[in-house]
């Protein structure tokens, strides 16, 4: 089981001077992601959805408010909440094998074990073959491939993504986007998705999360309850994209 | 043409482009022929008599250098250099966990930062008269001197090092679990080694002219007192040979470090140059 919670949550980081105030990044963040729940978090840039997502990681504090995975308060970063990132943040000395087993020496898995777990998940996301590559060796895509196993390989309890296919290319984005799907349908886990992109919210999601601008807030929590793989041409999809397009716009409109 | 040639052709192809590369390469040593023999002829037959001793001809030095690679003279004096060299050299990595704590911890950093940016500037030859009076002629001496050529490129180096690591690999490592001392060693220290190989590699190139310097004045042995000595005795063709090995014992050192780190790191960029 994993079910995140998120109960008035609000991160201020401090100012130094008059020229530098402190900043608001979050206020009054209130949800809940349920168990094996794919959740996408989306808003402009610079709305916090990213601030939320190291808090949940815990690689900073909130000034305010609970987080509680499975009850118990979120303390300091660890594998029960791996993450997967922009930049894929791979280890460049590393090769992939050896980039998917880190976390797991970090967890003392026995080596029999790494190898059989290391080639499952090397087997999962399609990189069959490259597995003594280095990562300067592999495209944008093949690299996040790695990154996403290497977080999966540890069974973190929750999977954190930030905006992890913002950095591919069109074609590329797309295609991650369906392997990220079945990789998750063969790999079932709680899953939060940081996102400015709504086709990727919607292609992904059970559920989405708005955000306001700044301080950021949970504006709306919407189900997305249509069979996968969705058809961008779909009604329904067309329906809810305008819809979240509309909640964002009007965002915008506030702010000027 | 030629690489357009040896693709997907036979051994014989390769052996002869290769051979043809040699040549090439040859055809790099011209100039360096020229002056050899314009050398050779002006010490030989344009220099007087007494003249001609401050600049002995190629062929004398070459002949010195042979007498003193048979006796053994020679690599008795190398040996004794090489020998302060690697002990300052061990000495200097004391350098590399410094600069880890540096670039991981702020206050270490502002404590350590200013006794480095005050020590820094002072060249290692400045303290040839006071490491004198500290521990008298001879290695220790010497090895203090190298020590301190070594010292700092080292340092700033690592330092530069675990600064530019992606803050992002660092994160990745902790939320796959890494304790902070499995990340100092397993992250920092493997991300920053390209910059500390490039670190030891100007170190042990500024050790060794720190070396000659300090042996100039401060040795009984070694190849900076083995010039030195040869100049009291007017000795010139054993001079330029200290010389000579002094520039190619150098050069070998870096080349080696260069070999070794892309070797055994590659994955990196900063290397691969």
């Amino acid at each position: 089981m994993a079910t995140l919670t998120a109960t008035g949550v609000a991160k201020e980081f401090p100012g130094h001077s008059a020229d530098d105030p402190s900043v608001l990044a979050l206020r009054g963040v209130n949800f809940t992601v349920n168990h094996n729940e794919f959740c996408s978090v989306l808003g402009h840039s610079g709305c916090g959805k990213t601030t939320l997502l190291t808090l949940v990681a815990g690689f900073d504090e909130p000034t305010e408010g609970e987080l509680l995975l499975d009850g118990k308060p979120i303390g300091k970063p660890g594998w029960e909440r791996s993450m997967i990132f922009q930049d894929y943040a791979l280890f460049h000395w590393l090769t992939v094998e050896d980039n998917i087993a880190f976390g797991l020496q970090m967890k003392n898995v026995a080596r029999e074990k790494q190898k059989s777990i290391v080639n499952n998940y090397i087997h999962l996301v399609g990189l069959t073959g490259f597995e003594k590559r280095y990562p300067h060796q592999l495209s944008g895509g093949m690299r996040q491939r790695v990154s996403i196993a290497r977080a999966l390989a540890v069974e973190p309890q929750i999977l954190l993504m930030d905006e992890p296919f913002a950095a591919l290319d069109a074609q590329n984005r797309g295609l991650m986007q369906q392997e990220m799907l079945r990789i998750w349908q063969h790999a079932r886990k709680t899953c939060l998705l940081v996102t400015h992109s709504i086709e990727e919210a919607i292609a992904l999601s059970d559920r989405i999360l708005v955000m306001t601008r700044r301080p950021g807030t949970i504006k709306a929590d919407l189900y997305v309850d249509l069979p996968r793989p969705r058809d961008e041409d779909n009604p329904s999809v067309i329906a809810l994209k305008k819809q979240i397009r509309d909640l964002i716009h009007n965002e915008f409109e506030i702010e000027r | 043409m030629s690489t357009i040639a040896t693709v997907g052709v036979g051994k014989a192809n390769k052996v002869q482009s290769r051979w043809l590369v040699g040549v090439k390469r040859l055809k790099n040593f011209g100039l360096l022929a020229v002056v050899l023999l314009l050398w050779q002829v002006a010490s030989t037959y344009i220099l007087d008599k007494t003249t001609a001793v401050l600049l002995p001809p190629p062929s004398a030095i070459a002949r010195a250098g042979w007498e003193m690679i048979q006796t053994g003279e020679l690599f008795a004096h190398l040996r004794d250099s090489l020998s302060r060299e690697l002990v300052a050299f061990i000495w200097a990595t004391s350098a590399i966990p410094l600069a880890i704590a540096m670039g991981w911890s702020k206050t270490i950093n502002d404590q350590v930062d200013p006794l480095v940016e005050v020590l820094r500037p002072v060249p290692p030859l400045a303290w040839i008269p006071l490491s004198i009076l500290w521990f008298g002629i001879g290695d220790v001496q010497n090895q203090f001197i190298i020590f301190l050529g070594m010292f700092f490129p080292i340092l700033l180096n690592t330092i530069a090092g675990v600064k530019n690591i992606e803050p992002n690999i660092i994160r990745a490592a902790q939320c796959l679990g890494a304790s902070q001392p499995r990340i100092l060693r397993r992250i920092v220290l493997r991300a920053a080694l390209p910059q500390i190989i490039t670190g030891i590699r100007v170190g042990l190139g500024v050790g060794w002219m720190a070396l000659v310097a300090a042996e100039l004045v401060g040795a009984n042995s070694g190849l900076g007192f083995l010039i030195n000595d040869a100049r009291t005795l007017l000795r010139t063709d054993i001079v330029i040979v200290g010389m000579i090995t002094i520039g190619i014992v150098g050069l070998v050192i870096d080349r080696t470090i260069r070999i070794i780190g892309r070797r055994t790191m590659p994955w990196s960029r900063a290397l691969a140059a």
